[in-house]
């Protein structure tokens, strides 16, 4: 067999690589159930002898990460709810409803794609200051109820809707909301779950504008709050470890539970260039 | 309701929100950089006065913003070319026949990626501890001296390096693999024939097929890399030795530390000429080597 020494070449690269790639999690959650101190020991310990959750009823005792998660999960829940039907209203209209300026409209939005947005954020802030809405979940919530992405997203798979179908229910009488509300949406449901998974992990894990407009701390997002926490608690690795775990796995589970929709907006989005 | 009319009341929210928070701002970003935009302009803009390209003038003889654009250049140079060979080789080791579990290697490459930034941050920090980190372990069971990650200012940069590739190669990982799988097999097949090696194939048949996807991924990756902030904000706060303050993690200083939010519009845009030149001449030589 000349093709034995290659397979396990290739077997063996792939493991080696796994194991790589995966240790610095799976040590995450294996020494978030260590006692405090047992992590700052050398050789660094992999397995907890003595397992315990401690650190977990600390955090959520004393640290309110019951708070920040709750706060987490409602900024990406209503983010990804509004940006939802706002992007897709506008995607389906790109593809499928003529109407004056519309192409030169769609080429402005691409063309903006270029810009970071980090550029807008100074003036962004100055922005929601005078909306009053700093420290508030509507000032983390109101640059994200839109995307270029979200729409151009939604576009591409809308444009595959039969015109056909959309005629003959106008002839019907159907008014335009109907139609979209009771034929069209149904239709994009695959590309609507893909869009609503891709921005939830982004609103979720979005760190530099939540941190620059939430200045109270009781309105904390999880990442800024385990930012915040981190740099008080250095030689806390335990706590540490336990407030990546809270933070990452709500994430990482529903990634896991759609992974095939997520990577198929990936896929949709990569082949835009 | 006609089809035209009810296309624009269909795009109007979308308008309305990224016409309001995102072309606004960006005009009003160029307008604030030729401002002394501060704290008290924030409470009444009656404080605003007209600076013209004072506040560029001051960035551009300023040692600190040379350093944080250094530092960002470096990690951008260092960065971007390990990430897209990271990517590219799991790529090839996924996409290749003789894997098994090739759907379970894929989906642990990924899942990185769709990790929070500021937990792996903190994941990785303790990973990189002097005394107790796993990575000095490993150096001291090779009989290497340990490395003082965080402290060092020759090593806090590559640290961030090694954390940015770990969790962003997966991404351009899924993105070539559908560019493999789209190369056909006959390519193979018939340089296969004339007698190619495995080395010629990849070099031959592969590379040049890729050729395109990878100027894509890797215009994608430095454009993210040129906006590090939440890696040395949560490892390095920018030290030591402001070794690894960036860019963004500057303006972010000037902006909401200092409340220079005019001088801080004009690290933005800087920033973001900067991106654009370097995007443009990226695809300028890649057009050439195309043609070549």
């Amino acid at each position: 067999m000349k093709r034995t020494l290659p397979t396990i070449a290739v077997n063996t690269m792939l493991v080696v690589g796994g194991a790589l790639v995966a240790f610095p999690l799976v040590w995450m959650v294996s020494v978030s159930f260590m006692p405090r101190g047992a992590a700052s020991t050398f050789p660094p310990p992999f397995f907890p002898v003595d397992p315990t959750l401690a650190n977990y009823r600390e955090l959520f005792a004393n640290h309110s990460a019951g708070r920040y998660m709750a706060n987490s999960a409602l900024v990406a829940t209503i983010a990804t709810l509004i940006s939802l039907v706002i992007n897709t209203m506008a995607g389906y209209a790109f593809a499928k409803l003529r109407f004056a300026g519309r192409d030169r409209l769609f080429k402005l939005l691409l063309g903006a794609l270029v810009i970071p947005g980090q550029v807008t954020m100074i003036p962004l802030f100055a922005l929601v200051k005078s909306l009053g809405l700093v420290s508030t979940y509507g000032g983390v919530i109101v640059p994200s109820m839109a995307s270029i992405f979200g729409i151009f997203l939604v576009r591409q798979y809308a444009l595959s809707l039969p015109d056909e179908l959309l005629e003959a229910a106008r002839i019907d009488g159907a008014s335009e909301a109907r139609i979209f509300f009771s034929i069209v949406m149904p239709l994009l449901k695959p590309i609507l779950v893909t869009l609503a998974i891709l921005t939830f992990l982004a609103t979720w894990n979005d760190f530099m504008w939540p941190l620059i407009v939430l200045t109270d701390q009781k309105l904390h997002t999880l990442p800024v709050a385990l930012a915040g926490l981190s740099r008080e608690h250095v030689q806390d690795n335990e706590l540490m470890m336990a407030g990546a775990v809270i933070t990452v796995i709500p994430v990482l589970a529903l990634f896991l539970a759609m992974q095939r929709y997520y990577i198929a907006g990936i896929l949709a989005g990569g082949v835009k260039g | 309701m006609n089809v035209r009319k009810a296309g624009w009341w269909f795009v109007a929210p979308a308008v309305i929100v990224l016409g309001v928070f995102f072309f606004l701002p960006v005009l009003a970003a160029l307008a604030m950089s030729l401002t002394d935009f501060d704290l008290y302009a924030l409470s009444d803009s009656a404080n605003l006065r007209f600076v013209g390209l004072q506040n560029y003038g001051r960035l551009l003889t300023e040692p600190l913003f040379w350093k944080a654009l250094g530092n960002t250049l470096y990690f951008v140079a260092l960065g971007v070319p390990l990430s897209i060979c990271a990517s590219l080789g799991s790529a090839l080791l996924v996409n290749s026949k003789l894997a098994r579990f090739r759907n379970v290697f894929r989906t642990i490459f990924f899942a990185p990626v769709v990790t929070t930034l500021v937990a792996v941050a903190v994941v990785w920090r303790y990973i990189f501890h002097t005394r107790y980190g796993f990575l000095n372990y490993g150096l001291s069971e090779l009989g290497l001296a340990p490395i003082d990650w965080m402290g060092d200012p020759h090593w806090a940069m590559p640290a961030i390096v090694i954390l940015a590739v770990w969790k962003n190669f997966g991404y351009n990982m899924i993105i070539l693999l559908a560019a493999l799988q789209s190369i056909p097999e006959d390519l193979y097949e018939a340089a296969r024939i004339d007698g190619a090696s495995g080395w010629q194939l990849f070099r031959h048949v592969t590379l040049p097929s890729l050729a395109p996807v990878l100027m894509l991924v890797s215009i994608l990756t430095m454009t993210g890399y040129f906006q590090l902030f939440a890696e040395p904000y949560v490892m390095t706060e920018g030290g030591p030795l402001q070794s690894t303050l960036s860019v963004l993690y500057f303006m972010y200083e000037e902006g909401f530390k200092w409340w220079s939010l005019g001088r801080a519009s004009a690290v933005a845009f800087l920033l973001f000429v900067l991106m654009f030149a370097v995007t443009a001449l990226q695809l300028r030589m890649g057009r050439r080597e195309v043609s070549a």
